[in-house]
């Protein structure tokens, strides 16, 4: 993927955001690559890490939210473990993820999907209704047969609930996700 | 956390995909008078997609069960999953800051002091109940050649999760030596399985699991041994999708380390889940007490 | 008195902020101030010659000059006084500069507190009273710690300097660091041809005493007048008798001590001598590896000397000298990568540090110059180094880069590519540090015409795979991740303080920083002084450093010896503490109070007094405040010079 980073286009106001709410300074990367070096996910990636951090540090908005990469992070921490600057980059990775989906920039719309499921479960629940979730993700993405191989498998060694279960303080957790939409709105 | 009376969050795949996890781990610890009393009426932590949609909304899922497991006068929290755990212990962290601790308690609607301490089950074992465990192992698992595979919430990183070694952690080695196992130094013990991507991208999945069964293979090793219910899923119900996507012929049985501290210590099969693992652990731990038999004879 | 006052604009570093003009016209009030100027640069040569006009014009005894710090100049303004005719100590400063034009940025209050500082400057000039230092005898003799080559520059300069050389190194031969290399960059001239020499020079020259196997246990006194004990470390072999001819390492029957020499990548004898070119070539005994030393059997060695030499009851000894000067040059040791457990920790066999890669290039080393690796023995054909190991890096404390080992890498390459002609050499770097002579060339050679390939990334992980090893790294300038399979990773360690430095540090009295390398006394004019009195720095002690900076210091810290000891005898500072004998009443609290042991207690005319040795107090002025009865006072800080600037400061 080409970008153009032509370094007077550079959003001033991206970086401190960035910086802003993952507390982390990002000058101190000196892009050494050790991220990228462990990162497991690398191979799928359309940015290595380093590069999404030195297309950041260049404040190049556009090039870092519409990425697939951030979508794409497994939270493994290894680049935040091995970082020689003690940058929390799976922090940074998270704060783009956020940014990138309220923004509406979203490159890999599985991805997004399965979170929202997830979540959605969990509002309706209290705990996550594995079989809901899955249901859920397949009449958001269409993909009907996603993981149908496993189903038989995990019935029958009694590891896939057909009930969910509610929680009594069910409107507790309403109350936060409500709350929250409240908030980002 | 001295007296093991302990709030036990068993994470909401302890009720689904990892039932046998919540079980074994149930029975083991009572096994070893680790009382544990359940969180009541808990709640999903929001995993991995609350704190990537959202970091307040993670922390507030997570602080409803703090909030209760304070009343409940213990001394702190495990749980068995080290993604309930990362996500406990960064919430804490994050409460330390007032103006954060403020806005959880407002999206929450409860007020909570959030110091309780929390640790995996695995720690609490590995520190308190490793020293009543050699008078309790009636089966050895000797002979049996194991890889322990740690994945990465669990040590990851250092200064959050604060138990072991982040490269060369060696809890679940030393606990499988302490039951007679032999233990192979596995040098992927750390990298990732793939986590939920397997849904969403199961290409990675396969990829980086297959990666770690192919090693596991050619080390000789028999079982893979873990402590984390996404790890083991990726290892185990779906090593069928690995064999047919990197054309392996994999039949490795992937134990929950409690598991094999049950069986060790003589629990009933039955009480440890060991049938729901669906890559059978049966000719692995018949071709064990076969050796053991012949050894003694 | 008749004070002058002179307020610097030092450009527009003060004048920027302070109106200098201002102050020298509200200075013209003060009490006794007949004079007051402003100057462009009071410390350049037109404004240290207005002083002294005016001085002699306006007949002045005592001056203020409102400036910079006096840390910056006081000396320099004190000799300007003497140069026309004034004692040096009728001269106070007031920083306008560092404590006023530099902290603050409202010119109306910056100008008010400057003329409240040279207030309070002149009401204590109008207290002070003219001093005469003291002088005292020199022992021309010096003292360098460290046989490693900035040991060996120092003390060689100073021997053919004419003075007496007392050469401590605490291995049992001199060399240090740069007697395991193989070859040195850029020239790739042989390590041990070009130290060698200098080596047995030491060994030979008239004037040099060496104690090797030795260390400084205690160092008294002062400068010009130094008391050093050192321990002479038991090797059991007494080496007036010992020849060196090697037989007791033949026949020692315990092969299993770890090699110090060479970097723990190999075994050797109980009894050993470290490496053909030592100096003294001399047999010295491993206490813990030997068997009859832990277990009162064998003694082999004993039997087959011809010369008798060993002795299994020989014990530590002291020796007592007395210098006039030390030279620190204690050199440097390597970054302990076991807190990479990414890299292993240790735990893999062929993953070495540099200086253990050096050990298997050395001919002498314990594979005879033959490059195998330490698992099977075999030769590798890949071959991965790793840079910035240990250096250039927060998260484990080690921020700082270590300066040399971009370049010892790319020699690390080219001799490998001479040994093993089919082999191929990896370089992960961050950057390229090559600011020598020929240095940057050398890489360039290295990556040109070595065939070594070099990419621009860090290594997260070292896995051990099938008997090789898999590297994890990348390139950032491709934007890739990359891995690479080798037979053998070298990791380029960094350079730390060497072990053991801060206590020695704390013998000398000197400082040091946060990472154990010594303190210099300024870091751009004075690298190789210290803050102490007659003790000098040379070498990597002070911070990483190649060879040629390294004999550079050496050779400085002898020029400063040799300028020290070029008078007969030396001036003491008169600042310090004094006794009025009619005040005191020989309670001793001073004396216990004293930081430096300077205070004794005698007696005179039958009473217990107390009595300053002027040539070791500090004029920290501590005793003063302990003194109950004000009898002790440091001269040039009394407590009346004191009170005078605060009754200035404060006259309500």
């Amino acid at each position: 993927m080409t970008t153009h980073a032509a370094l007077n286009d550079r959003d001033p106001s991206f970086v401190e955001e960035v910086q802003r709410a993952s507390e982390q300074n990002l000058s101190l990367c000196y892009q050494c690559g050790n991220c990228t070096a462990g990162c497991p996910l690398t191979f799928a990636y359309d940015l290595p890490v380093n590069k999404i951090i030195r297309l950041l540090q260049t404040g190049q908005k556009q090039a870092v939210l519409s990425s697939k990469a951030i979508w794409l992070c497994a939270s493994c921490e290894t680049c935040t473990t091995r970082c020689p600057n003690n940058i929390d980059v799976a922090r940074i990775m998270d704060t783009l993820r956020h940014m990138a989906r309220l923004e509406g920039l979203v490159a890999e719309p599985p991805v997004r999907a399965f979170w929202e499921s997830f979540l959605d479960s969990v509002r309706r629940h209290g705990r996550v209704f594995e079989l809901g979730c899955m249901a859920s993700y397949i009449g958001k993405t269409g993909k009907v047969f996603t993981d149908a191989d496993l189903a038989p498998t995990a019935l029958s060694k009694g590891k896939l609930p057909l009930r969910p279960h509610n929680i009594k303080g069910l409107d507790e957790i309403r109350g936060i996700f409500a709350r929250n939409q409240e908030r980002l709105a | 956390m001295n007296v093991p009376r302990l709030a036990y969050y068993p994470g909401c795949s302890g009720q689904g995909s990892s039932r046998e996890y919540d079980l074994s781990t149930r029975v083991m610890c009572a096994d070893m008078d680790l009382e544990l009393i359940d969180i009541p009426d808990w709640s999903c932590c929001g995993a991995t997609p609350a704190h990537a949609v959202d970091h307040l909304l993670s922390a507030s899922l997570v602080a409803r069960n703090m909030a209760i497991a304070e009343e409940m006068g213990v001394s702190g929290i495990v749980t068995p999953c080290p993604s309930c755990l990362k996500n406990f212990k960064s919430t804490q962290r994050r409460m330390r800051r007032p103006d954060f601790h403020a806005a959880v308690e407002k999206l929450l609607g409860r007020s909570l002091r959030a110091d309780l301490p929390v640790m995996s089950v695995l720690q609490v074992v590995a520190e308190q109940g490793v020293r009543t465990l050699p008078d309790r192992i009636k089966n050895p698992l000797t002979g049996l050649k194991v890889v322990p595979y740690y994945g990465c919430l669990m040590n990851r990183p250092p200064d959050v999760m604060a138990f072991d070694d982040p490269e060369n952690p060696m809890a679940l080695d030393n606990l499988l030596l302490a039951l007679g196992a032999e233990v192979l130094p596995f040098p992927l013990k750390v990298e990732c399985c793939g986590a939920s991507l397997g849904v969403t991208k199961r290409q990675i999945v396969m990829r980086l699991s297959g990666r770690i069964l192919d090693c596991a293979e050619t080390m000789g090793a028999q079982a893979v041994v873990t402590a984390c219910p996404m790890c083991q899923m990726n290892l185990d119900m779906r090593q069928a999708q690995v064999n047919r996507a990197n054309q392996s012929n994999h039949h490795i049985p992937v134990f929950y380390y409690s598991q094999l501290i049950g069986l060790a210590t003589g629990l009933d099969d039955r009480q440890i889940g060991l049938e729901r693992l669906c890559v059978s652990p049966r000719p692995v731990l018949a071709s064990l007490n076969g050796e053991n038999r012949e050894a003694r004879s | 008195m008749r004070i002058g006052v002179f307020v610097c604009h030092c450009g527009s570093n003060i004048e920027a902020t302070v109106d200098t003009v201002a102050v020298a016209e509200a200075a013209r009030d003060f009490p006794e101030v007949v004079f007051a100027t402003d100057a462009m640069y009071a410390c350049s040569e037109p404004g240290q010659a207005g002083i002294v006009e005016a001085i002699r014009e306006n007949d002045l005894d005592g001056v203020v000059v409102a400036s910079c710090s006096p840390r910056m100049h006081e000396a320099t303004f004190r000799r300007t006084l003497e140069r026309a005719g004034l004692n040096k100590y009728l001269f106070e400063m007031a920083n306008i500069r560092e404590h006023v034009s530099w902290v603050g940025k409202d010119r109306t209050a910056n100008t008010g507190k400057a003329i409240d500082l040279v207030r309070i400057a002149a009401a204590k000039l109008r207290c002070d009273a003219p001093l005469y230092p003291a002088e005292f005898e020199v022992s021309k003799r010096v003292l360098v710690i460290g046989g490693g080559v900035a040991g060996i520059q120092a003390a060689l300069d100073c021997a053919d300097g004419g003075i007496e050389v007392v050469l401590v190194e605490r291995e049992p031969s001199i060399g240090g660091k740069m007697s395991k290399l193989d070859k040195t960059f850029p020239t790739v001239d042989c390590s041990s041809c070009i130290l060698g020499p200098r080596m047995v020079d030491i060994s030979q020259h008239p004037l040099i005493t060496l104690y090797t196997l030795s260390e400084v246990e205690e160092v008294g006194g002062f400068v010009g007048n130094f008391t050093v004990k050192v321990r002479r470390k038991a090797a059991y072999v007494d080496w007036e008798a010992c020849t060196g001819c090697g037989l007791c390492m033949e026949k020692c029957p315990s092969k299993r001590v770890s090699d110090r020499f060479n970097e723990g990548i190999g075994k050797t004898t109980a009894i050993n001598i470290p490496f053909p070119q030592a100096i003294p070539k001399k047999a010295s005994i491993d206490a813990q590896g030997c068997l009859m030393l832990t277990k009162g059997k064998c003694g082999v060695c004993a039997k087959v000397c011809p010369a008798k030499a060993i002795d299994f009851t020989q014990q530590d000894s002291f020796v007592e000298e007395k210098v006039g000067a030390i030279i620190a040059a204690t050199g440097y040791d390597l970054f302990d990568f076991a807190k990479y457990g990414e890299y292993g920790g240790g735990r893999y066999p062929d993953v070495i540090t540099s200086l253990q890669y050096e050990r298997l290039l050395s001919a002498s080393g314990p594979t005879g110059g033959h490059i195998k690796r330490p698992s099977d023995g075999k030769e590798p054909r890949d071959i991965v180094f790793i840079q910035c190991v240990g250096s250039r890096d927060k998260s484990i404390g080690r921020p700082y880069c270590s300066g040399f080992c971009c370049m010892y890498t790319a020699k690390q390459t080219i001799l490998t590519k001479d040994h093993l002609p089919d082999s191929q050499s990896y370089v992960f770097y961050m950057d390229i540090r090559a600011p020598g002579k020929l240095y940057d060339e050398f890489t360039r050679r290295a990556m040109e015409d070595y065939g070594a390939r070099y990419i621009r990334g860090r290594v997260s992980a070292i896995q051990p795979r099938n008997g090789r090893y898999l590297i994890k790294g990348a390139d950032t300038l491709l934007g890739e991740q990359v891995q690479i399979e080798a037979d053998m990773v070298v990791l380029a360690v960094g350079a730390e303080a060497a072990v053991g430095a801060p206590a020695l540090a704390e013998k000398l009295r000197i400082s040091y920083d946060a990472y154990g390398f010594f303190l210099e006394g300024h870091p751009k004019l004075k690298p190789v002084e210290t803050n102490t009195a007659g003790v000098y720095l040379a070498g990597a002690c002070q911070g990483p450093k190649d060879i040629p900076a390294s004999v550079a210091q050496g050779s400085a810290a002898a020029g400063k010896v040799l300028s020290l000891f070029s008078k007969d005898k030396l001036a003491s500072d008169p600042q310090v503490s004094a006794v009025n004998l009619q005040r005191c009443v020989g309670c001793a609290k001073c004396a216990s109070t004293c930081p430096f042991g300077a205070i004794e207690m005698t007696v005179f005319r039958g009473q217990n007094k107390a009595s300053v040795i002027e040539t070791v107090c500090q004029g920290c002025g501590i005793c003063t405040v302990t003194c109950p009865q004000g009898a002790i006072q440091l001269r040039h800080f009394t407590d009346n010079q004191l009170l005078a600037e605060v009754h200035a400061l404060c006259p309500y």
